[in-house]
């Protein structure tokens, strides 16, 4: 069964093949088979090496797949290998099998759509993409994965392409992730020249003989591909483009932001936590970042509008979380952390797909209200995953992940207590913003009707997911609630432990009833401000200064100002000035040149046979004056 | 023969050669152009000839055997030239025979 492994990554881009080519001529029932059979394919491989996997390979053991040599060069050799651990079983179960679910809602959500095939196709490639992302032995693979996944991105976000504004946004997704891709680039061009191959289990094991903890090189290596992952995923000060990204599919939404692209951040820093560990103010770097981001983007989800534009700001936040949790050594609980956000992620994702879809492609909340009505499984489904997010204690995944990247935050060496209280007010704006969201969607008065109901395809994953949003809590609990922790047991055969000294028992149930009183807070909070007194939220902004905060947070603390200002207008503004092309006369010239010779040369042809033969003479006579002569 | 100084025959091949240049370059018959070629080919075998006998080398006879196979070949392919440009110009001016000027 593990030999199959290399099928996991194949089946799906076998389908993106298929209906890549055929596509068109394909019926949409035949397309939907492969477009969704493909990953729910690949999601029983996933499952079936998954358990053989954990029952016959020992721990700390992973499980390689050398399948070819992509290219040789020199010493530098570049094979095509799967390999499977952990961390990298964790990655795959949650792709293919969320994957499978948002593809199963998609051929319901697209089912009106011209681009039936060419969305499954693209779909695909992304899963096929992430799949190498993270089962890649060696960096380049990774790295190939890591391209296709910005690809299909760009593909999927400009899927309604007829729209400029979507073309844009998907442009803009696209060259921000590039630049921490170039700087990525780089690390693994200096990973290259330093250990002469990429393969990750061979750098891991020697980089701590090489460096020292904290050399330069140590720390331009992690900080560069702490600048892909920060592209990637996200985060501050490369944010900007995730938002804009909602013009793409609700069901790509969830794809991107629960399975694929943006955790890669997460995964890349996880897997080379080696590196990371060498370079401490790197480390501490990234729980920093991640903090900022998780605060500046909780303030911008509370202002928002656009029911996905909340969603998309809210995982900005959570995968600030993960950073939290990876900035602090917590791996386990980051990833942990990363499991239980893609389940209930895409769960809200799936949830806001459905009122959209049914309500005319309305984004807007404010026009939506009471649709708990309408949609009574949607509903459910939706405050279940809402919950996640907010992290209600005790009954939701996300508030086991939450707390345990809290608690270390707290507790780890590298963490300290300012990051832990921001992590704390961070939770505090989640649960506010989410349950703002839930309560001007679902309650109150009803200001659209739908126009049908959704169909069994789009319930079915939102139940699954909502249950998975409550059950995978329960597979990492913490010290003071049974200490049952066979999710962090597996992932610390691949990364480290948290390094802190013993804490009392009681001092880490404190902080655990800390926080779990503070995501309530919130909701309270929420439930004061938009079902008791539904004037006060909109009172409180009115007034000159806090509308003017208001609009500042809505447009996402003006980095987008500030972005178009430094560098998107300075750029136009060059190539406007450069519309005659400076560079380009000098290539202008040289041909003029050769033109002007040509013409020159062209009046010696004047086809006359005695004029040639006396340019003979006449060269013959130079040429023996020059022999002897000279 | 050897009364014959090496210079004379030199001498005669260059203003053979020059005879044939300066006919070549003047004429405009194609005709006499060809045969302007042939008085130069003779000047140059002269010169192989004379070389030969000054140095007692038979090098240049073979030189000059092979300027005479040469020269053979050359006036058939010239003279087909000459009966091709007449059909397609009606002259054997080589001047008026210029279609191909750059």
């Amino acid at each position: 069964m593990l030999e199959l492994l290399w099928l996991v990554v194949a089946l799906p881009l076998s389908g993106f093949v298929i209906l890549a080519t055929l596509g068109r001529r394909l019926p949409r029932a035949v397309a939907t088979v492969i477009g969704v059979g493909s990953v729910g394919l690949s999601a029983a491989l996933v499952i079936g090496t998954g358990l053989e996997f954990l029952s016959s390979v020992q721990s700390s053991a992973s499980f390689t797949q050398h399948l070819w040599t992509w290219f040789q060069v020199g010493r530098f050799e570049a094979s095509v290998a799967l390999r499977l651990d952990a961390l990298s079983l964790v990655m795959i179960f949650v792709v293919t099998f969320v994957g499978f679910l948002i593809h199963l809602y998609s051929s319901e959500f697209m089912a009106d759509d011209e681009g039936y095939s060419r969305f499954f196709a693209y779909m695909n490639l992304f899963v096929a993409s992430m799949l190498l992302l993270v089962l890649g032995e060696n960096l380049l693979l990774l790295y190939l994965g890591w391209e296709g996944v910005g690809l299909c991105s760009y593909l999927l976000i400009g899927f309604w392409y007829r729209d400029p504004a979507n073309g844009s946004a998907a442009r803009k997704a696209f060259i921000v992730t590039r630049i921490g891709d170039t700087a990525m680039a780089i690390a693994l061009f200096i990973l290259v020249y330093q250990f002469g191959t990429l393969s990750i289990p061979r750098i891991l094991e020697r980089a701590p003989e090489v460096y020292a903890v904290g050399s330069g090189i140590a720390v331009a290596i992690a900080a560069l591909l702490l600048g892909g992952a920060v592209g990637k995923s996200a985060q501050l000060p490369l944010q900007t483009w995730l938002p804009d990204a909602m013009a793409g599919p609700t069901p790509v939404s969830a794809l991107i932001h629960a399975a694929t692209m943006v955790t890669a951040g997460v995964y890349l820093i996880a897997r080379m936590h080696t590196v990371f560990e060498l370079a401490p103010v790197v480390q501490m770097m990234v729980a920093v970042i991640g903090t900022a981001t998780m605060i500046i983007s909780g303030f911008s989800a509370l202002t928002q509008h656009d029911i996905k534009r909340v969603l998309a700001y809210s995982t900005i936040g959570q995968i600030g979380y993960m950073f939290l949790g990876l900035g602090v050594g917590a791996y386990a609980a980051a990833m942990f952390h990363f499991m239980t956000h893609a389940f209930f992620k895409a769960l809200l994702f799936l949830g806001a797909g459905v009122l959209i879809m049914c309500l005319h492609h309305e984004h807007d909340m404010f026009k939506m209200g009471g649709m708990r009505k309408y949609f009574p499984v949607t509903f459910w489904t939706f405050l279940i995953g809402g919950g996640a997010l907010a992290a209600v204690p005790l009954v939701t995944a996300g508030f086991y992940s939450k707390d345990a990247i809290l608690w270390y935050t707290w507790s780890s060496d590298k963490g300290n207590g300012w990051l832990w209280l921001f992590g704390l007010i961070g939770a505090f704006i989640t649960a506010l913003y989410t349950f703002r969201m839930i309560f001007i969607t679902f309650f109150g008065r009803a200001k659209a009707k739908p126009n049908h109901s959704p169909g069994m395809r789009t319930q079915l994953p939102l139940v699954v997911l909502a249950v998975l949003s409550v059950v995978a809590g329960f597979v990492y609990l913490p010290e003071t609630m049974g200490h049952f922790t066979p999710f962090a047991d597996l992932l610390h055969t691949v990364v480290p432990a948290v390094p802190m000294e013993h804490v009392a028992f009681s001092t880490e149930l404190q902080f655990q009833i800390g926080t779990a009183l503070v995501p309530l807070l919130g909701i309270l909070l929420a439930y004061l401000m938009y079902i008791r007194e539904p004037w006060a939220a909109k009172n409180l902004a009115k007034d000159r200064p806090r509308a003017g905060i208001y609009r500042f947070w809505q447009s996402g603390w003006g980095f987008d100002w500030v972005y178009d200002r430094l560098f998107v207008r300075p750029y136009y503004y060059a190539a406007r000035v450069n519309r005659r092309d400076v560079i380009d006369a000098l290539y202008t010239l040289l041909a003029r040149i050769t033109q002007g010779l040509n013409i020159l040369l062209g009046w010696s042809q004047t086809g006359r046979v005695r004029t040639y033969a006396a340019g003979i003479a006449l060269g013959v006579v130079v040429m023996i004056a020059i022999m002897v002569f000279a | 023969m050897a009364d014959i100084p090496v210079e004379h025959g030199l001498l005669v091949s260059v203003i053979m050669f020059s005879i044939g240049l300066i006919g070549l370059l003047v004429r405009r018959n194609i005709i006499f152009m060809l045969l302007s070629i042939e008085i130069m080919f003779n000047a140059a075998g002269l010169a192989f000839i004379v070389g030969s006998t000054r140095w007692i080398q038979p090098d240049g006879q073979v030189m000059f055997m092979f300027i005479l196979a040469m020269a053979a070949a050359e006036v058939a392919i010239g003279l087909a030239l000459v009966l091709a440009i007449y059909r397609g110009f009606n002259t054997l001016d080589a001047d008026r025979a210029s279609r191909m000027q750059g």
